[in-house]
């Protein structure tokens, strides 16, 4: 039988089991090589899922300028040859492939635990080997668990020759929750919840992912233009708040306090305008399968238009004080590179990739709900360093501002229908699909297997962090230690979300 | 030396122990007013010292006992430091020749102590800030003793009490540009090391980019106690020397009246320092030392004008 090597679907996507391609490993191995090194195809998800005719490796591939994921299989081995070693893409997954199920990717350069979930003794996170320096001239410094503020815990290993960085080794996991397990059997009552605390600042956008997967699975499901519209307007009011969250966090780092403090203050004004619909400040309940938990009348839509435009500018403000401070440029500039070439071998994702100058960003290369309707372009910066990250954050505050305006302006009008949308009820059994959504960190995948009777039978997750916090490491690679905390915080990567 | 300069002297050291942790609150206010916020109270190091003085001390078990004598020691070296200089417009009573180099000195011991201390504790976010201090401190040496060959030439005197009251006073009739360029030297060498802005963060809770804070992480209670109210006579001590070189507080004809100008100009110091940290970000490590050996070429030049300037 001749089949295509790849299941295409659009975000989100849905078809049934049978049409997932099930091919011999080799084949499989080949495929996900050709199209990640030579079709500039990036790898969105890679896992095991125990099927009922035995274990099998799916990948999921996303191919930006189709605007499709494309959809793989193979019957999964017990060993066999490394991807990592020709395309790097792979390395954190592969790691995470091995911790949970034992299969070995052979060759594989840093076989590590990722999360140090498996429960096998002595396998804790941190206690474990370590890349590395031996000499006189070398250092060791390590960082965390437990660190000076209040965030969340993880290890960072430094091997430094005096204030130079030679490598930065992250270890992760203690923030492993057993997420993917909780929500086999779904969906439930609970599904909702859990999504939304995976990473609980990208709540909005996990629970749009969410129900762009039940969507998906039941095709009389549909949200009312109304509805979107919210939606819309919850998703970038979180990535707004957060984008100056962390400006804020910059500026207070290189001891800018002007900015720090006022975008500090900033960035709860917006959290605010969320807590105005639904009644918490992160969106939590806001984004429900079929539309949305809270409606937005006009009368609100008018009030949240007119404090918007308040906060936007003050934001301005505050944002060009940073920004034209020479000071605070220097500092930024040529701080912690990550070069287009590293970020397309690791596959970076949001704004860490397009600091770097890629074009990734799923509201635009895979358009979702009412972001369809949208002519977007990516906020773009070539030169991938600290100052490439603040700056595309800054961009996409501009154009999340006049998004958020153009719903409110479209809730405060009376043009879109009032109906109600059709509320996903049951799910197709035997089906697979995927969703993709852009949180305010970068792209968070979704990957659903039903089984016969239409439960979870497997939920991928894969979170933005998952695929940047490599990225951190590379960009402290011959760096000054004293930058970490801007690299870090440029980057702003979440534990949880990683760990799951 | 007359009964009223003595008394204007004594009362001036009174101030400057009293008064020290002042000037920090002083710098938080006006760093809050930038960042439009209300603030902490000015009082609130008297507070905060209060209640490290209540604690007790937890000394690492790493430590063979050289990092609680880095606290005494460094309080002690700023006091001795202080009771040479000419306070108040007025010389020390202690003062005597060639006590200029003491006093340099005096403020080594203070950091030597430091740095052992943060060394002694074993860890490495102490080492590095040890590292960083030594590093930074031997360029802002060089900076500082600059500006003292320019002020003993422009003198001709080797004591405290004459170099700098006299400075102010012939500085300003003959070689103003001078003088200029040694302020702005000296106001980098009390920012470096004061531990502010562009040079060090205070504020920072980021292990890897601390300076001075790095240093006393290991400190608690009443030890740390000392150390930052030795942290705050240290700025009583630049904040005076660099007034006292500027200000031609000789003109003054009431003592009183010079005592009062005196303490104001520290606190004048004090706003700077909050404007300064108020106005620039940090400068990243790499560049710290292009500022202090600009600080040194400014005293350089100083030097080169008086001799050849005419």
């Amino acid at each position: 039988m001749s089949q295509q090597p790849f299941l295409l679907l659009g975000n989100p996507g849905a078809a049934s089991l049978e049409r997932l391609p099930l091919l011999p490993f080799e084949e499989f191995r080949e495929l996900l090589l050709h199209a990640v090194r030579d079709r500039g195809m990036r790898v969105s998800a890679f896992f095991a899922w125990e099927a009922r005719g035995g274990r099998r490796l799916v990948a999921a591939l996303s191919d930006d300028t189709a605007g499709r994921v494309c959809l793989t299989s193979a019957p999964a081995p017990e060993r066999y040859a490394c991807l990592t070693r020709e395309a790097a893409a792979f390395h954190w997954f592969e790691r995470e492939l091995h911790e949970e199920t034992g299969i070995v990717p052979e060759g594989h350069p840093w076989l590590k635990p990722i999360r140090f979930c498996s429960g096998r003794d002595g396998e804790e996170p941190a206690v474990t080997d370590y890349f590395r320096l031996h000499g006189h001239a070398a250092h060791e410094v390590a960082v965390g668990p437990v660190h000076a503020g209040v965030i969340e815990p993880g290890h960072f290993r430094f091997q430094c020759l005096g204030e130079d960085v030679h490598t930065l080794e992250i270890s992760l996991g203690y923030q492993h929750r057993g997420v993917e397990r909780m929500l086999v059997g779904g969906p439930s009552k609970r599904t909702p919840f859990v999504m939304e605390t995976i990473a609980g600042d990208s709540s909005a956008a996990y629970a749009g992912a969410y129900c762009g997967l039940l969507e998906a699975l039941d095709e009389d499901a549909g949200v009312s233009p109304r509805d979107a519209q919210i939606r819309l307007l919850a998703w970038e009011l979180e990535r707004i708040a957060n984008h100056i969250g962390d400006l804020g966090a910059l500026a207070g780092d290189v001891a800018f306090l002007q900015t720090a403090a006022f975008c500090g203050r900033i960035r709860g004004d917006f959290l605010n305008l969320t807590a105005a619909i639904c009644g918490n400040r992160f969106g939590r309940g806001l984004v429900t399968p079929g539309g949305v938990g809270w409606k937005v009348d006009e009368m609100l839509a008018d009030r949240l238009l007119r404090a918007l435009d308040t906060n936007a500018a003050d934001l301005s403000h505050a944002l060009e004080l940073m920004f034209e401070a020479p000071s605070v440029l220097d500092r930024l500039e040529n701080t912690g590179t990550v070069t287009d070439g590293q970020a397309r071998d690791i596959g970076l994702v949001g704004v860490a990739a397009r600091a770097c100058g890629l074009r990734r960003d799923v509201r635009v290369t895979h358009p979702y709900g009412p972001y369809g309707a949208l002519s977007l372009s990516p906020a773009t910066v070539r030169t991938g360093d600290v100052f490439a990250r603040a700056t595309v954050r800054r961009l996409e505050l501009t154009a999340s501002l006049e998004l958020a305006r153009g719903a409110l302006r479209q809730l405060a009008g009376d043009e879109l229908s009032k109906a109600a949308g059709r509320a996903p009820r049951v799910c197709r059994p035997s089906t697979i699909a995927v969703s993709l959504a852009e949180a305010w960190r970068g792209e968070v995948c979704q990957v659903a297997i039903t089984d016969g009777q239409g439960r979870f039978e497997r939920l991928k997750v894969v979170d933005p962090s998952f695929h940047n916090w490599f990225g951190l490491a590379l960009a402290l690679r011959n760096g000054q230690i004293s930058d970490f905390p801007i690299c870090n915080k440029s980057f702003n990567l979440s534990y949880c979300g990683h760990d799951l | 030396m007359s009964d009223a300069s003595v008394w204007v002297w004594g009362v001036s050291l009174l101030l400057a122990l009293v008064l020290a942790p002042l000037q920090l609150g002083v710098i938080a206010k006006v760093k809050s007013f930038f960042g439009g916020r209300r603030g902490p109270s000015v009082l609130q190091w008297y507070h905060d010292l209060w209640k490290l003085l209540r604690k007790e001390s937890v000394c690492s078990s790493t430590s063979a006992g050289l990092v609680r004598l880095a606290p005494p020691v460094g309080v002690a070296s700023c006091l001795c430091a202080l009771s040479l200089l000419p306070l108040g417009f007025m010389d020390s009573p202690l003062g005597f020749t060639g006590d200029i180099i003491v006093f340099l000195y005096l403020l080594g011991i203070g950091r030597l102590a430091l740095v052992l201390g943060a060394l002694d504790t074993g860890s490495s976010f102490e080492g590095m800030g040890a590292s960083r201090e030594l590093h930074f401190s031997a360029l802002a040496e060089m900076a500082i003793v600059a500006v003292v060959v320019f002020l003993v030439m422009l003198t001709h005197d080797y004591s405290l009490g004459g170099v700098l009251n006299t400075a102010g006073t012939e500085a300003w009739r003959g070689s103003g540009t001078s003088l200029i360029l040694i302020v702005i030297a000296l106001l980098l060498v009390t920012l470096a090391e004061n531990c502010r802005v562009p040079f060090d963060d205070p504020e920072t809770h980021l292990e890897l980019t601390m300076v001075h804070e790095a240093m006393v992480l290991d400190h608690a209670g009443p030890d740390l106690a000392l150390i930052h109210y030795g942290a705050a006579l240290k700025l009583w001590v630049f904040a005076a020397f660099l007034t006292t070189a500027a200000v031609p507080g000789r003109l003054f004809a009431c003592p009183w009246t010079g005592l009062a100008v005196h303490v104001a100009l520290v606190f004048v110091v004090s706003v700077a320092v909050g404007v300064i940290e108020s106005a620039m970000a940090r400068y990243r490590f790499l560049k710290v030392p292009y500022l202090l050996l600009t600080a040194s070429a400014m005293a350089a030049m100083a030097i080169f004008l008086l001799e050849f300037g005419g």
